[in-house]
C-alpha cells in the first residue's frame, strides 16, 4: 500500500461526496438555513437589548453551529449504508479509517465550512465587534472539523438503528461539550480583553486529538454495523 | 496447585462462581459501610470552617471516585470484549453501567446537598460539576445505545466502542480542579503529597470507598448472573437447559 494510492482514495471519496452534495444542493442548504433560523430565534425570545445579545451571542452561535452539525450527521453514512456502497468501501484495500477521514472532510466542507463563512454575518446580528468576529470565525474554523470528526463516530454507531436521529444526539452532544466550552470561551475571553489564545490552543488540541483517534473509532463502529 | 482461571471466562462456569462470591462481598460491604458511616458521622471531628455539613463528603467523595473508576473498569471490560471477543466481558460492561450511573448521580446529589449550605447554591456551572454531569450523560448513552439495538452482538460491540471513546472524559473530570481554577475545591487526598485532613476523616473516607467498591462488585456480579440467565434463555431451544441449571444452582 503506497502513499499515493491512499491519497487517491481519500481525494476520490471527497470528490464523490462533494459531487453528490452538489446534485442535491437543498440538503446542504437545509442545515445552513437551520443555523440562521435558530440564531435568529434567540433575539426574538430573549429580547433585543444589545448588551444581553452581546453576552449570549458567542454561546448561542456556537450552540446553533453544534445543532446544525448534528442535524447533518445522518447524511454522512446513511445513503452509502442503504445502497451498499459502504460495504464496498470496507472491502477496498485502503484502510477504512483513511476512507472515513475522507468522508468526514467532505462532510465538513458541505456542512461545516458554510457555517464558518456565515458566522460573521450572524455575529453582527448579535452586535459582536470586529475583533470578536475574527475570533468567532477562527474558533469555528478550528472547532467545526472536530465536531464532524466526533459526530462521525456517533453516526457510524447508530447506523440502521431505530430512532437513530434522537440517539445520535444523545451520544454525540455530551462529547461536543468541551469544544463548545473552548469555542464560546475563546470569543468571550477576547471580548473581555483576556485574549483568546489559550482557548484557541485547546480547540487546536481537540482537533489534533480527534483527527488522530476519531477515524479509527468510526471505522471500528462501521465494521460492527456492517457485520 | 494452580487454578485454571480462564475456565471462568465461560458464562456457565462464571455463573455459580459469582453466586458463591456475592454473599461475601455483600456482607463485608454492609459491615464496612456501617463502620465508615459511624466514624464519619460520630467519631470524625467537626470541620472548623464548614461545621457539620462537611460530613456529606464521606458519601460524596467515595461516590465520585467510584463513578470515575467504574467508567474506566467498564471501558476496560468493553475493550477486552472487543479485543478477545469474549461474551462475558461484554456482560460485565453491561452490568457495570447502571451501578456507575447510580454513583455518578449520587455524587451529583450529595454535592448539591453540600453546595447549598457551603456555596449557597444547589448547582454551579463549575468545571468539575459539568464534567461529572457529562459522565452521567455518557453512562446514559452507553445504556441507551445498548437498548436501542436489537441484535445482541452489535449492541455489545457498539456500546463498547462508545464506552471506549468516552474514556477521554475521565482524566478531564479528575484534573478539572487543577486545570481550571473554579469553585469546586481541589483534592484533599493525594497519592504524592499525602492528605490534608485529620486521620479519622481520612480513615472514614477510605473505609467508605472500600465499602462502595465491594458493594459495586456484589451488585455487578448479581446483575451479571441475571444477564447470563436472560441471554442464555433467549433462544427457545436453550430455555430448558438454562432453567435446569438454575434449579441445580438453587439446590
Amino acid at each position: 500500500m503506497n502513499r499515493s494510492s491512499m491519497w487517491e482514495a481519500v481525494s476520490g471519496i471527497v470528490k464523490r461526496d462533494l459531487l453528490l452534495a452538489m446534485r442535491r444542493r437543498s440538503d446542504a442548504a437545509m442545515s445552513v438555513f437551520f443555523l440562521v433560523i435558530v440564531a435568529s430565534l434567540f433575539p426574538l425570545g430573549v429580547g433585543p437589548e444589545p448588551a444581553v445579545l452581546r453576552t449570549i451571542g458567542p454561546g448561542v452561535l456556537w450552540v446553533a453551529a453544534l445543532l446544525a452539525c448534528l442535524l447533518s450527521l445522518s447524511r454522512v453514512f446513511t445513503a452509502d449504508y442503504v445502497d451498499g456502497a459502504l460495504e464496498q468501501m470496507v472491502l477496498v484495500p485502503q484502510p477504512l479509517a483513511v476512507l472515513v477521514a475522507g468522508k468526514v472532510v467532505a462532510h465538513w466542507l458541505i456542512s461545516g465550512l458554510p457555517v464558518v463563512l456565515l458566522s460573521p454575518l450572524l455575529g453582527l446580528q448579535f452586535g459582536l465587534s470586529g475583533d470578536a468576529l475574527g475570533v468567532l470565525v477562527l474558533s469555528l474554523l478550528l472547532g467545526t472539523p472536530t465536531l464532524s470528526m466526533i459526530g462521525a463516530i456517533g453516526a457510524a454507531l447508530v447506523l440502521g438503528v431505530r430512532g437513530s436521529g434522537l440517539l445520535v444526539a444523545l451520544l454525540v452532544l455530551p462529547l461536543y461539550v468541551p469544544v463548545l466550552i473552548f469555542g464560546a470561551g475563546a470569543v468571550t475571553s477576547s471580548m473581555a480583553g483576556i485574549g483568546a489564545e489559550a482557548n484557541l490552543s485547546l480547540l487546536g488540541a481537540c482537533l489534533v486529538l480527534s483527527l488522530f483517534l476519531a477515524p479509527w473509532a468510526t471505522a471500528a463502529a462501521l465494521r460492527i454495523a456492517l457485520e | 496447585m494452580s487454578v485454571n482461571w480462564s475456565k471462568y471466562s465461560a458464562p456457565q462456569a462464571f455463573y455459580p462462581l459469582a453466586g458463591r462470591l456475592i454473599p461475601w462481598f455483600a456482607v463485608v460491604a454492609v459491615a464496612l459501610m456501617g463502620v465508615g458511616l459511624y466514624m464519619g458521622f460520630f467519631v470524625a471531628p467537626t470541620d472548623f470552617q464548614q461545621g457539620e455539613s462537611y460530613r456529606i463528603i464521606f458519601v460524596h467523595v467515595p461516590a465520585a471516585w467510584m463513578s470515575m473508576f467504574l467508567y474506566v473498569v467498564m471501558a476496560v471490560w468493553a475493550g477486552i470484549g472487543l479485543g478477545l471477543n469474549a461474551r462475558l466481558s461484554f456482560m460485565m460492561a453491561q452490568a457495570i453501567a447502571p451501578t456507575g450511573a447510580m454513583f455518578t448521580f449520587l455524587a451529583l446529589l450529595t454535592g448539591a446537598m453540600w453546595g447549598k449550605p457551603t456555596w449557597g447554591a444547589w448547582w454551579v456551572w463549575d468545571a468539575r460539576l459539568t464534567s461529572e454531569l457529562i459522565l452521567l450523560f455518557q453512562y446514559a448513552g452507553v445504556m441507551l445505545l445498548r437498548t436501542s439495538i436489537d441484535d445482541l452482538r452489535r449492541a455489545d460491540r457498539s456500546s463498547a466502542v462508545f464506552a471506549l471513546v468516552g474514556v477521554v472524559n475521565v482524566p478531564i473530570i479528575y484534573y478539572s480542579v487543577q486545570w481550571w481554577n473554579t469553585l469546586h475545591q481541589g483534592a484533599s487526598v493525594s497519592m504524592s503529597t499525602g492528605s490534608k485532613m485529620a486521620a479519622t476523616m481520612l480513615m472514614a473516607m477510605l473505609i467508605m470507598t472500600i465499602a462502595f467498591w465491594l458493594y459495586s462488585i456484589a451488585v455487578i456480579l448479581a446483575r451479571v448472573r441475571c444477564i447470563v440467565v436472560e441471554r442464555d434463555s433467549l433462544p427457545v431451544w436453550d430455555e430448558r437447559s438454562a432453567v435446569s441449571q438454575e434449579v441445580v444452582e438453587v439446590r
